[in-house]
């Protein structure tokens, strides 16, 4: 946690009072490593949570590749625990959700949304890296808009333009309430979900960083308890990776059921 | 002393979703406990029901950054 606080240009607090930096703002989420170009006087950089998604892709890529290359069988000590992952995503989260008919075309996107958002939510925990990617809002909203798209898309396909809009109508109205409804539904459909989707992740990993930091610089007394905290971050950085795969997967289900 | 009183607004906001966690945990603990093997059975449902309640301490966060740095 020391070289986060080092890193993002803070001192580290001698005693209380001394540091008027404490506690941590949002601006401590801003680290960029270097200029990348520049676009009409706009300076873009290449910063840390960029080089945390990459590194997590890569280290996905190599887990996954190496552990399923010579799958056997009676599987090896790393072939066991990627089967366990992804039998998690698929009959936990997938199954579930979408039910048994047609949930296994949604395995591999949901699978690969889960273990990519549990790595870089884990980040916010493993030493050299301690900085959750997600907790750049950015980074939720493009996972979200692929869930969105997705969603969105097998709906159309499904029931067509206008039966989707008809589909999210509840049978059995009375006439007059329906326009209401629909108009309900659709801020639902539309808004609530993206929005929920997107900043429940950002929301969560944003928060607990900066709990972990404010426990952790403040550790002249409380080091125990960020110990705990750290432990129970984890926790949570799970709990959100499936929490937002188990809503795409309903939102998928949700548009694949025929009718109300 | 100084600080903003959003942050007071946005702590007594959360006390809502607070309780409505505890009562679907409750509930999903109460379920398990008179029917063991339910609980493969309730464990999403009880998740999305917390996921939907914890939606409305988020929403607060947001209006809560949007009171602190807009107003």
């Amino acid at each position: 946690m020391s070289a986060t606080i080092a890193a993002a240009g803070l001192p580290l607090p001698t005693a209380a009072g001394e540091n008027s930096h404490f506690p941590p703002t949002p601006e401590d989420f801003w680290q960029p490593l270097f200029k990348m170009f520049e676009i009409g006087g706009q300076a873009y950089y290449f910063t840390r949570p960029m080089a945390l998604l990459l590194i997590a892709a890569i280290a996905l890529s190599v887990w996954l590749l190496v552990t399923t290359r010579k799958a056997a069988i009676v599987p090896s000590k790393g072939q066991w625990l990627t089967e366990k992952v992804y039998d998690f995503a698929r009959n936990d989260i997938a199954r579930d959700m979408i039910g048994s008919r047609d949930f296994m075309r949604f395995v591999p996107f949901l699978f690969a949304l889960f273990v990519f958002i549990l790595l870089n939510n884990l980040f916010g925990i493993i030493p050299p890296f301690q900085n959750p990617t997600m907790a750049r809002v950015a980074f939720p909203i493009a996972l979200t808009l692929v869930v969105y798209v997705v969603y969105h898309w097998i709906g159309f396909k499904k029931h067509g333009a206008v039966g989707y809009f008809k589909f999210m109508l509840p049978s059995g109205l009375p006439g007059w309430i329906k326009p209401f409804i629909l108009l309900l539904e659709m801020i639902t459909f539309f808004i609530t979900r993206p929005l929920t989707l997107a900043l429940r992740l950002f929301g969560n990993m944003f928060a607990g960083h900066m709990l972990l930091v404010v426990f952790i610089v403040g550790g002249w007394v409380m080091f125990e308890s960020g110990f705990l905290l750290t432990a129970f971050e984890g926790l949570i950085q799970f709990l959100q990776a499936y929490v937002f795969v188990l809503l795409a997967a309903s939102y998928i289900g949700g548009a694949l059921v025929d009718e109300h | 002393m100084t600080g903003d009183i959003t942050l007071i607004g946005y702590g007594l906001a959360t006390i809502g979703p607070a309780i409505a966690v505890g009562l679907i945990f409750a509930a999903y603990i109460n379920g398990v406990a008179r029917q063991p093997e339910a609980g493969n059975l309730l464990r999403p449902i009880a998740i999305l029901g917390f996921a939907l309640a914890e939606a409305l301490a988020i929403f607060g966060l947001v209006l809560f950054f949007l009171a602190f740095f807009t107003g």
